[in-house]
């Protein structure tokens, strides 16, 4: 089964010289079990932060006193937490896994990845602290302290370093659709963040194109990075779990060059104090999205088709389909709102709000979450400890990102509505939103259960496999699985 | 497939592109802006640094987030209702920001717009104006009944009363006193940040963004423009 990932295309001659699956899994197995403890972690802190900054928007009294949990303190430190410390980490956990398997080679240098993994969580430790105290650099999502970023971008480089490896020793040179997407990937994020450390918070440059620089880089961050890593999943899942071959593989190739060539291109609005063509060059790139758009929905649906019955039997499934309805109606509705009189109501609404989450949460988180479902038992070599674990795992994660998406939505263009007519005063705008802020605390409370709970799976799941007896009790445990299916 | 050489060339050409066209070429076109020089003979010049207290308010209001609620930027009239509701009266350019950093445009509106807050609620060092933000940031809920901000206790000290009463202490009364004997003064950070507030002004006209013929924005029901507006609960 793990052999029917293989490219469409005649299998090299080099190929008889491949690692075998446990060899690989093997070889994965504590740097990916590291950098995945460290993004549950910090998923599991993140989503209490959340849960705290949705309560704030409805009862403003709540710990005022505290100057670290102020609104404008926590909201940051969540969408770090869950940038830095969860998305990242966990999104090249997985692509170093997925390269070695479709490579069929073992991953080298085990060892020093986790000495990376080990300062990456100390730099968003550091630089977390610094945000409850008030250190914010002040640009979104580049909040954590200048050194921390820039130990960050290290680590990346260094652990991405060895992913590059994995990929240069594959033993075919046929390349599956989604080594286009995770090589991207890889290099496009040192190159972005370092232009945003550089220009933002080493020699910041002058005036809004701060604020420019900082928009293209959640652009090209959003679109491009988390837009790559995650269809990179859903390709090398999808035909994998519904056992059937990808639909097309030139469909993947065209939609992966529209969107790098495009998506880069995304995130600086319309009506923004910058030059004109700025927002206009950005609105037409957001509108050539739908092409990548379309052609993952035809892949999708033409590979699932008449495999309904594998969507219910796999957990992984249900959630990569998960992550691709929500990767679809993110992105129509980002098109929308980029679009200038649609964005003229919803812009400074939560409806922004609302796509964010689908697209980093619905999509991204939810893809992850399918590749972690899978590759973690086969890792370690056990099944889940808790099946009621996962199960919770996958309802609280689901409902609670349907409930909060919803509700967001609805209020952001409630809010929107009101903003844009002068005659509705400002506090009943404000007063207008509140329920659906309410609702959100519950989608929110939901997601942080779903998060918590996969949380416990893992660290029960990593109890079990190592730490008193260690490596003994693991080859052990190897022996007895069969090694590593 | 078998070109690993080509999707890498294919890959740096689409990262060249886009930090060419969205990093560099703004910083060639707008990097280099100069003030403009309002008056020839005075050599008055717009923007100007803030003053000093209001730029050490300027990181108040970064350190404590407050652009996660309010914007900074008006848009152009007819472009959503910022006119209309008395945020400004032309839109923001991007020299209005020249010397800030960072630079907090601001993504959320769920408090008002603040582009022009110091032209709203008085910009001198009126003890009205003074006290009215203070108050606002001790709790809003005080001029502000309803009002979701949330409030900012840390950046007052609250402190026996001496012999002689803090002159600058805060006038509160009912649910918002302190307990008898004890007095509410703003820290340092409070006056910086109320001082920044007082600075944030961008009605000067610009040759490229003017003030309309009559500026006569309609004044929305409970939201006088130029007033009290945006932050009043509703009637």
């Amino acid at each position: 089964m793990a052999n029917s990932t293989s490219p469409t295309q005649a299998v090299a001659p080099d190929a008889v010289r491949g690692a075998s699956v446990a060899e690989i899994d093997a070889s994965c197995r504590w740097p990916v079990m590291f950098l995945l403890l460290g993004a549950l972690l910090w998923l599991a802190f993140g989503s209490l932060l959340g849960l705290i900054a949705s309560i704030k928007l409805h009862a403003p009294g709540l710990l005022a006193e505290c100057p670290g949990l102020t609104y404008g303190r926590v909201q940051p430190a969540q969408t770090n937490a869950f940038l830095y410390g969860f998305a990242i980490p966990a999104g090249l956990a997985t692509a170093i896994w997925i390269l070695c398997r479709l490579g069929r080679c073992t991953l080298a240098a085990c060892g020093s990845i986790i000495v990376a993994v080990i300062f990456w969580n100390f730099g968003v430790t550091m630089g977390e602290i610094g945000i409850f105290y008030g250190k914010s650099t002040g640009f979104a999502w580049l909040e954590l302290s200048r050194s921390s970023n820039l130990l960050l971008l290290f680590c990346y480089v260094f652990i991405a370093a060895w992913a590059v490896v994995a990929y240069h020793r594959r033993s075919q040179s046929a390349l599956y659709p989604s080594h286009w997407f995770l090589l991207a990937a890889i290099f496009w994020f040192p190159w972005i963040y370092s232009t945003a450390i550089g220009a933002l918070l080493c020699v910041p440059l002058r005036g809004t194109l701060q604020a420019s620089v900082d928009w293209w880089y959640q652009g090209n961050l959003s679109f491009v990075w988390l837009g790559c890593v995650g269809t990179a999943i859903i390709y090398y899942f999808l035909p994998k779990l519904v056992e059937r071959p990808l639909h097309s593989y030139y469909l993947a190739v065209f939609g992966f060059w529209v969107l790098i060539f495009f998506g880069s291109w995304c995130g600086i609005p319309a009506g923004a104090p910058l030059p004109a063509w700025m927002g206009a060059m950005s609105t037409a790139a957001n509108a050539m999205l739908l092409i990548p758009l379309l052609a993952l929905a035809i892949n999708f649906r033409a590979t699932a088709a008449g495999q309904s019955a594998k969507f219910s039997a796999s957990p992984s499934l249900r959630f990569i389909g998960f992550g691709t309805a929500s990767y679809l109606a993110a992105g129509l509705l980002g098109i929308a709102v980029a679009y200038r009189t649609i964005g003229e109501r919803l812009r400074f609404t939560y409806f922004t709000t609302a796509i964010t989450h689908l697209s980093t949460y619905g999509f991204y988180a939810m893809v992850i979450f399918g590749a972690i479902a899978y590759l973690v038992p086969r890792l370690v070599g056990r099944d889940w400890p808790s099946a009621g674990l996962s199960k919770l795992h996958f309802l609280g994660t689901s409902v609670g990102a349907v409930v909060y998406f919803v509700a967001m939505a609805i209020g952001g263009i409630v809010q929107g509505t009101g903003l844009n007519d002068s005659q509705v005063a400002f506090a009943d705008v404000v007063k207008g939103t509140m329920p659906f802020v309410g609702v959100g605390t519950i989608g929110i409370t939901l997601m942080a259960a779903g998060n918590v709970a996969l949380l416990l799976n893992f660290l029960w799941m990593m109890a079990v496999t190592c730490p008193c007896c260690g490596e003994a009790m693991t080859r052990a445990t190897l022996g007895k699985s069969g090694g590593g299916r | 497939m078998r070109h690993g050489p080509l999707v890498f060339l294919g890959l740096f050409l689409a990262m060249a592109i886009s930090w060419a066209g969205l990093v560099l070429y703004p910083q060639m076109q707008i990097g280099n802006q100069p003030v403009a020089v309002l008056d020839d003979s005075t050599g008055q010049a717009y923007p100007i640094p803030r003053p000093g207290l209001a730029r050490e308010g300027l990181d108040v209001y970064r350190a404590n987030g407050c652009v996660y609620c309010h914007s900074q930027q008006v848009r152009y009239q007819g472009f959503g209702a910022d006119f209309e509701r008395g945020w400004g009266k032309r839109w923001s350019v991007d020299r209005d920001y020249l010397y800030d950093s960072p630079v907090m445009l601001g993504e959320m509106r769920i408090g008002p717009d603040l582009a022009n807050i110091g032209v709203r609620r008085g910009n001198d060092t009126n003890q009205v104006n003074l006290t009215w933000h203070l108050l606002h940031l001790y709790n809003p809920r005080i001029n502000s009944p309803g009002s979701m901000m949330p409030a900012y206790p840390y950046l007052f000290a609250k402190r026996k009363v001496g012999d002689v009463p803090s002159p600058n202490a805060l006038k509160l009364t009912g649910e918002f006193a302190p307990e008898n004997g004890y007095e509410i003064v703003p820290r340092q950070e409070a006056l910086a940040l109320v001082n920044y507030l007082f600075s944030l002004q961008s009605e000067t006209p610009l040759f490229e963004s003017s003030l309309p013929p009559s500026p006569k924005p309609k004044t929305p029901r409970g939201a006088a423009a130029g007033g009290a507006s945006t932050n009043s609960p509703a009637k």
